[in-house]
């Protein structure tokens, strides 16, 4: 064994359970000296957790860390950080308004004689800077007037000044930066590297992936799927690997799929032209049809969510239009689209769908009000007979109407959500992951409703991490890369194809 | 067994209500009343007309409850109105200079007639109000369409209140002697008429924040307005709606208040009332970050503000001490809202079955 090839960590079959999730099931992951080690797969497949795991934020329930061939067990961050591992998160946390130096050493202040002394702090922190990283800046000047890019050098030279990293946890650092940006953080991760710190770098970006990891660890639904060398797996190969593909699923899903298929008629509820934002999504054309289900492919970051988003009108698209009906539309607003029939069930449940102080009853009112105005009130007996036919309709487990719906599991939730909108009788109903993180028997529940919804002459839009999942509940499916529409595909399609479209290589 | 499971649910029930705490916060303050006071609890009959301690507080709270019912709304949309009590003194200056322009000629006219106004009393009062509504109006639009925050958008306002108060008295106080005026402030039918005002605006307020869906709306965002906006609900409106009601209401009260000391004093007219607003708001039990309200807590909070303000004055509290003595009571209250202090307290009186 050469020395390069020494592990300087070794995390082996850890778990750990969330109130019903299994966030990391027995997954291992080993870090070389010098290397820089990928750890991909999509949203909610255990890659945070496991950081957590690894920095003391989250005890594991099983499983162990081995540091340098000693076995530990963090405490917390700072704990984390003084065995010599280190994390720069996506949001940078340091303060924009201190200077590059005191942010640098910020609780590590040089003192003379009681006070700070400001010339060997300024110095300390310039060489700090130049040495680790190659970075050559003025550390006087505040934090928040330098680009993003280098606030990250920053907060990689205060990680590695705290404590001389031996780790260094990158957690998608890159998704706020340009290609100029991103070529910079790589060099000094390269310096980092020759120096012998052992890197992990958490990232949604393909093309980075290859262009600076040693090796890769994929996981998936909380599961370790493999560990391989950069150079030997292809890109196809590896996003098959992480959105999953199991061919034998096809049972029951399929059927009805197939029997609804028939019932799509030519008919476009809505058709979007040229239709995009700068910055967001580029622009796209896309009809939806009576009855049919289309589904929207691709990485995360690859444009779904914002083409979501801009269909409902939750953010104003600055190109191209929208028809409905064959009526150009003229208020895109989440309240226009509401009454026009188009529903969106938003990607983040917590943040943008539930409201969490009001009651099952009101949160499934609460969009069909909306529409209905703030005088045109349903009285409580209207209120409760829709609040009860949706529980009933979607199997919403709550003790009452009345219960408060924080109160509820995270599939119940979302199925409130559902009604939500069902509430609202939408002809174009859009789903933005509204399988992420509930159990297996709701995840089927909702992927069955999304068909017989389709059946009554709906047109729903499907998004998914999971492309087994869009596969199976999905007439047609659209591929997304890099915020723009590149393939669309009806009828019987095969995996692989999708994956060769999502992936952006040729068949 | 069962049987003695049932009365426990009601006391949950009861425990759990949104009313419970403030009455329980009130019942201690009059009970400590009862037991310290002489005759705190007499209610006298003067010709028809009851007084009394316990009637002072509600005639004395009114301007504080109409304030509240504004405030409940502002704060259940996670925001906040310092500016109420300066909006009280804007209002109580319009009305002033409306009825007695004398100090516009620089000079202050004592008028002793009880009959004498300048302008019809519907004009006073309207004009009055539609300044308040202005200075609501104006708070929405810094918070709703600026988005600047509340604290902040209100802050401007509070601060230079009191200067445009007294830019319209001229600097000067001016007196009020209007008699049908005065009776906002003072009258009485059998019970203080500025009660019924409070009944009233109350009673409009619930109607419309219960039996349309303003209610709801306004709790969905002050509770999570991402959802709300998601959802449909115009955010935006529903903020410029309470700021600009909050406003009203602080109009009416400063139309109290000037009634009450026949004066209109851009000074002191309102002065730190916007504490006690919040405070009476904060003891009705809703959460300074958003969500539930209950208009019904917000005006026993109220009462507890005012009685608390009697009760030290009965047992001869100097009023220079005052606000340190109910700043203590206050903070008793409040600990009684804490999670902490309840987990702790129900720690002490569950029953040890334990070994």
């Amino acid at each position: 064994m050469s020395e390069s090839d020494q592990n300087i960590l070794m995390m082996e079959g850890i778990s750990k359970a969330f109130p019903g999730v299994q966030a990391l099931d027995n997954v291992s992951l080993t870090l070389k000296k010098g290397e820089i080690h990928c750890l991909v797969g999509e949203n909610g497949a255990g890659k945070s957790t496991l950081m957590k795991v690894l920095t003391g934020v989250d005890r594991p329930d099983s499983g162990r860390v081995i540091l340098d061939g000693k076995e530990i067990q963090a405490k917390s961050p700072q704990h984390a950080q003084s065995l010599g591992i280190s994390t720069v998160y996506q949001e940078i946390n340091l303060c924009p308004n201190l200077t590059v130096a005191e942010n640098i050493l910020i609780g590590h202040e040089p003192h003379k004689m009681g006070r700070i002394d400001w010339t060997k702090m300024n110095a300390l922190a310039s060489d700090t800077l130049q040495r680790l990283l190659g970075v050559d800046i003025e550390v006087d000047k505040p934090l928040g007037s330098y680009t993003v890019a280098i606030q990250q050098m920053v907060a990689i030279a205060r990680a590695l000044y705290i404590a001389s990293a031996k780790i260094l946890i990158l957690d998608e650092p890159t998704s706020s930066l340009d290609v100029h940006e991103t070529a910079q953080l790589f060099r000094v991760m390269s310096k980092l590297k020759n120096e012998g710190v052992g890197i992990i770098f958490i990232t949604h970006f393909m093309g980075q992936v290859y262009e600076i990891s040693d090796r890769i660890t994929v996981l998936r639904n909380g599961k370790w799927v493999g560990t391989y060398e950069t150079a030997s797996i292809s890109r196809v190969e590896l996003i098959s690997k992480m959105i999953g593909r199991s061919l034998a699923e096809f049972d029951e899903m399929s059927k009805i799929k197939l029997e609804s298929s028939k019932l799509i008629t030519k008919a476009a509820i809505l058709q979007a032209r040229e239709f995009g934002l700068t910055g967001s999504i580029q622009p796209f054309d896309l009809d939806l049809h009576e009855g049919e289900v289309v589904g929207l492919a691709g990485l995360l970051g690859s444009g779904r969510t914002e083409t979501a988003s801009i269909l409902f009108g939750a953010e104003k698209a600055d190109t191209g239009s929208i028809s409905m009906r064959g009526k150009l539309v003229q208020d895109y607003s989440p309240l226009g689209s509401i009454k026009r029939g188009v529903a969106l069930c938003p990607e983040d449940r917590k943040a943008a769908g539930i409201v969490d102080d009001l009651t099952v009853r009101e949160n499934i009112v609460l969009a069909m009000q909306a529409s209905k105005g703030w005088f045109n009130y349903l009285n409580l007996q209207e209120q409760y007979e829709i609040a009860e036919k949706y529980i009933k309709l979607l199997n919403i487990s709550t003790p009452s109407a009345d219960q408060s719906v924080k109160n509820l599991s995270g599939g119940n939730q979302q199925k409130v959500i559902l009604a939500r909108w069902l509430a609202t009788n939408p002809q174009v109903l859009i789903l933005d992951e509204p399988t992420r993180g509930i159990d297996v028997g709701t995840k089927a529940e909702i992927q069955k409703l999304v068909l017989s919804l389709a059946e009554e002459g709906k047109a729903c839009v499907f998004i998914s991490s999971e492309l087994e999942e869009v596969l199976r509940t999905s007439h047609r499916i659209v591929v997304l890369r890099e915020r723009e529409k590149v393939a669309e595909f009806s009828g019987e399609v095969d995996e692989n194809t999708i994956i060769h479209a999502i992936a952006g290589s040729e068949a | 067994m069962r049987k003695s499971m049932k009365p426990s649910i009601t006391w949950r029930k009861i425990t759990e209500s949104r009313l419970f705490f403030p009455i329980v916060a009130l019942s201690l303050i009059l009970i400590f009343d009862f037991i310290f006071i002489p005759g705190f609890f007499a209610i006298e009959n003067r010709e028809g007309n009851l007084h009394g301690s316990l009637v002072d507080i509600l005639r004395n709270g009114s301007t504080v409850m109409l304030l509240a019912i504004g405030m409940t709304l502002v704060i259940a949309t996670g925001g906040v109105d310092l500016s109420v009590g300066a909006t009280m003194a804007i209002a109580a200056s319009v009305a002033g200079i409306l009825m007695n322009p004398s100090a516009l000629k620089n000079e202050v006219f004592f008028v002793t007639d009880p009959n004498y106004t300048f302008q019809p009393l519907w004009l006073v009062i309207s004009s009055a109000l539609i300044v308040a509504i202005l200075c609501g109006l104006w708070n929405g639009v810094l918070v709703a369409y600026m988005r600047i925050q509340p604290m902040v958008a209100t802050l401007i306002l509070m601060i230079s209140g009191r200067g445009i108060a007294q830019l319209i008295t001229n600097g000067l106080r001016v007196q009020i002697t209007y008699r049908p005026y005065a009776f906002l402030g003072q009258g009485w039918m059998v019970l203080p008429f500025s009660l019924y005002l409070v009944a009233f605006v109350f009673a409009i307020t619930w109607f419309l924040t219960r039996k349309t869906a303003i209610g709801m709306f306004i709790e969905s965002v002050g509770t999570n307005f991402r959802s709300s906006y998601f959802s449909g609900i115009d955010e935006k409106k529903i903020k410029l709606l309470v700021y600009t009601f909050c406003g009203l209401c602080a109009g009416i009260a400063g139309l109290v208040a000037s009634s009450n000391i026949r004066t209109s004093d851009a000074n002191n007219i309102g002065l730190t009332t916007e504490l006690d607003a919040i405070l009476a708001v904060v003891i009705g039990g809703t959460a300074m970050a958003g969500g539930r309200f209950s208009l019904l807590a917000s005006m026993v909070g109220a009462l507890v503000m005012q009685a608390i303000t009697q009760s030290m004055y009965a047992i001869g509290v100097p009023a220079f001490a005052l606000q340190a003595i109910k700043a203590v009571v206050v903070i008793f209250v409040i600990l009684l809202y804490s999670e902490q202090v309840r987990g702790f307290i129900r720690r002490l009186s569950a029953p040890k079955t334990e070994v």
